[in-house]
């Protein structure tokens, strides 16, 4: 091959890899978001009904059961506005707490609980997880300010 | 007294870093030896000044004082010494104040290793790390003062976090650091080489151990902060995809890419102009990383918003940097020139698939780390990118990717045809292909997944050796230890750290392959069997630590009545904050971890009710560190190599002198 027609197979391998590679990867991408919806919006059947997304708010004082004999609990999600009922099998993390923020990723049962595989708690008992506080703050209709720094989320999953 | 003076010395060190990034510039343009000089007093008188501010703030965290607001706000007087220490990175200012002693560190090191290098490369090269330098002083005088004092001073301090109060804090953050600002040298050389408008073999040589040596300390410091999410909290899991993570993860694939692109411009003189903008790319992750960790994005796009001095300043700065070095690529690169042309099956094409799958991987990263935070600004919703997001993009990448890594040492430069590769190559094949029908065999269940996984790692470990083997059986010396020592030390660490990726792959497949984690609920004498062991919960009891009180929990492991082991994971509760920590109880071995951590007491009062108890069985997890461990470690032979170090002998031609550095 000439060098002219070496330069074009090299850009055209490259262009048909880049191509590929973001096909792969924006298709990955729109399977895998996970969005983010308040009490509130669960409450007025906003959420999907299949698919996996997040909740966000505080845990109900007095709202946390356990089912005797196993790792089972039932809590309240709430933005002050609506509540949203959650079960979740496993253990949960370190700040979970009656009164405190929480987020949890799952889907929503036909018995109108949302299931969590996952219960997040920001670790640090100072701060909410910025979800949950964003949640409270759509619920009376202000938009939420937040300042302090990012810290890991603990999780339990 | 201490603060001021620490205070002080940052200013003053902005005032010499103003000196250091001005005079030397104007210097090399006029060749005036005296302004040159300044560079290298300047570079050294800066890191002494930001090591006694640095001091200072490690002192006051020692003697607790808490009319500094910083110590008020993040340390105790019942912390243990080594925390109080630590605590000086703890927080935001102090963490600045790490960030900018590394650099100067960096400085004085460039000013220490740099004698053969033409003097009016040093100058520059020492000139754009005082710039950098300027950003970070400024940003830490302006918005982010560590010295700041409080009155009335609190008679005890607010306390660490107790998620920070553990070793990993002491060795992570320095070490992490020190990779992330070490790129700043490979991007100070590729600016000074673009004013001066020579890029060439020597050019890469120069930056070459620079960039070797900041991405082996990169790569411990990311596995250092992975060994301490294991164990931390009983989450367990060795990644998370968490954005501050990939904060870190990002500048780490861009120099990956880079060392292998310096690699073909040293020997070929091919990709330099790539090579200058992956050295640009590489050094402005470090600082997006900065950004995104430091400015409270994260949290919430709120945070910026609220506060927006720091978020506002690193974003100005990361626009100038990035924004004027690209400038200057674009202004320059076009005269820097192809370099050797190369058949499409050779080293050079091989080294260039390798970058084009770093970079491609590198984009999907900062593609799902950034998105939601676009989102989020946008006020378009609240989204996030989970962890299923980056394994279906990433293990696909990095396949090919490390099907290369077995090909590329035994590729021959310009041209390699397939039977030769084929030949050297086809026993490692042979080798690969036992242990993917086998390893899953012998783990006891079969899996597809996990046998590609054993493929690649057994292809990488083989392939390793028949490069070895290889070269030793064409060398033209007679005896073993003489065709060893035919060979540079730079050679011997690439394939030492190639030997660490398939350590590291082995790693990761057997632990994703065959983990068991199981949630359970134990009775004081119950007993649960978790892959073949018999795990027997025996209560719990209260143990006062320095600053907190722990129940620990004893649990003791047997296997056909034959004891393993005896566990004891804790929970915390921190008198200071009132905050629980789950620290779990991990029986590390090289086949294997038995990993158990604390939940929550279900009925009773703790001590002598049900808990809700983790039980992890982690194969082979440690594989994953140990093979980081022997990356940097092949990192660091690599930087020994003496045609880096001396050339003195050497200097009256010029193309040949070389940097030294250690």
């Amino acid at each position: 091959m000439k060098p002219r027609a070496r330069r074009f197979a090299w850009i055209g391998a490259g262009l048909v890899a880049v191509v590929a590679a973001s096909a792969l990867i924006l298709n990955a991408f729109r399977s895998n978001l996970v969005f983010f919806f308040t009490p509130s919006q669960v409450y007025a059947h906003e959420a999907p009904q299949s698919r996996t997304f997040r909740i966000g708010g505080l845990v109900q004082q007095g709202s946390l059961e356990r089912v005797p004999g196993t790792l089972t609990v039932h809590f309240k999600v709430t933005d002050t506005a609506a509540t949203v009922p959650v079960t979740y099998t496993g253990l949960l993390p370190d700040l979970f707490k009656e009164g405190k923020g929480v987020v949890a990723q799952g889907t929503m049962g036909p018995d109108g609980a949302f299931h969590a595989t996952q219960v997040l708690a920001k670790h640090d008992a100072n701060y909410m997880p910025p979800e949950a506080q964003a949640a409270i703050d759509a619920a009376h209709g202000h938009a939420g300010a937040m300042s302090m720094p990012s810290l890991h989320e603990a999780r339990a999953q | 007294m201490i603060p001021e003076l620490g205070h002080f010395a940052l200013i003053v060190a902005l005032l010499v870093a103003i000196v250091q990034s001005i005079l030397p510039m104007v210097g090399a343009a006029r060749r005036d030896h005296a302004l040159m000089g300044v560079a290298v007093t300047a570079a050294r008188a800066q890191f002494g000044l930001v090591a006694l501010a640095f001091g200072c703030l490690m002192w006051s965290f020692a003697t607790s004082d808490f009319s500094v607001a910083n110590v008020a706000a993040n340390s105790n007087t019942h912390l243990p010494l080594r925390y109080r220490l630590a605590a000086t990175w703890g927080s935001h200012e102090g963490s600045l104040l790490l960030w900018s002693l590394m650099l100067a560190g960096w400085g004085l090191a460039v000013s220490v290793f740099s004698r053969n290098l033409p003097q009016v490369l040093r100058a520059r090269v020492l000139a754009v790390l005082g710039m950098v330098a300027i950003g970070f002083l400024l940003f830490l005088l302006t918005t982010s003062d560590p010295f700041t004092r409080l009155f009335p001073a609190p008679p005890e301090g607010r306390d660490l976090n107790p998620l920070l109060q553990d070793p990993g804090m002491v060795a992570h953050p320095p070490m992490l650091y020190m990779g992330y600002v070490g790129f700043s040298v490979a991007f100070a050389f590729a600016i000074a080489a673009l004013i001066g408008g020579r890029l060439d073999a020597a050019w890469a040589r120069w930056s070459r151990p620079w960039t070797t040596v900041a991405w082996s300390f990169l790569t411990i410091g990311i596995a250092l902060g992975s060994i301490w999410a294991y164990y931390t909290l009983g989450w367990g899991g060795w990644w998370f995809w968490d954005p501050v993570e990939n904060a870190s993860f990002m500048p780490w694939l861009a120099g990956t890419a880079l060392i292998h692109s310096l690699a073909v411009t040293e020997k070929r003189g091919a990709f330099r102009s790539w090579t200058v903008l992956l050295a640009i790319v590489a050094f402005s992750l470090s600082l997006i990383g900065t950004f995104l960790v430091r400015s409270g994005v994260l949290t919430s796009v709120h945070a910026f918003a609220t506060d927006p001095a720091r978020g506002l300043f690193i974003l100005a700065f990361l626009a100038v940097v990035i924004g004027s070095s690209l400038v200057l690529y674009a202004l320059r690169a076009g005269a820097v020139g192809a370099g050797g042309a190369f058949a499409p099956l050779s080293r050079e094409s091989l080294l260039l698939g390798n970058n084009v799958l770093l970079v491609v991987a590198l984009a999907s990263v900062l593609l799902g780390t950034l998105y939601p935070l676009f989102v989020d600004a946008l006020a378009v919703g609240k989204i996030s990118v989970g962890p299923p997001y980056f394994d279906t993009v990433f293990y696909p990448l990095m396949a090919p990717l490390l099907f290369l890594v077995g090909v590329g040492p035994v590729a021959a430069w310009r041209r390699a045809p397939l039977p030769e590769l084929w030949t050297r190559l086809r026993w490692a094949a042979g080798v690969a292909v036992v242990a993917a029908v086998l390893g899953p065999v012998a783990m006891g269940r079969w899996k597809p997944l996990v046998a590609l996984g054993l493929l690649l790692a057994a292809w990488i470990a083989a392939a390793t050796f028949a490069a070895l083997a290889h070269r030793l059986r064409h060398a033209p010396q007679r005896t073993l230890a003489a065709k060893l020592g035919a060979n540079a030390p730079a050679w011997y660490g690439m394939l030492l750290a190639h030997l660490g990726v398939a350590v590291f792959v082995a790693g990761v497949t057997l632990v994703k392959g065959y983990e068991i984690e199981r949630d359970v609920r134990l009775d004081v004498g119950q007993s649960v069997v978790v892959a073949g062991d018999t795990y027997t919960f025996r209560g719990v009891t209260a143990v006062p630590g320095p600053n907190y009180d722990a129940l620990v929990a004893t649990i003791d492991v047997t296997r056909a009545n034959r004891e393993v082991t005896t566990l004891h994971p804790q929970k915390r509760t921190f008198r200071a904050s009132g905050q629980a920590m789950t620290e779990a109880s991990i029986e590390r071995g090289i086949g294997g971890d038995h990993y158990v951590s604390l939940g929550e007491p279900i009925t009773g009062s703790g001590a002598s009710g049900a808990w809700a108890v983790r039980i992890y069985v982690k194969p082979f997890v440690d594989w994953i560190w140990g093979g980081c461990l022997l990356m940097a470690l092949g990192g660091f032979t690599a930087v020994a190599d003496r045609r880096y170090r001396l050339a003195r002998a050497r200097r009256a031609e010029p193309a040949a002198a070389l940097a030294a550095s250690t």
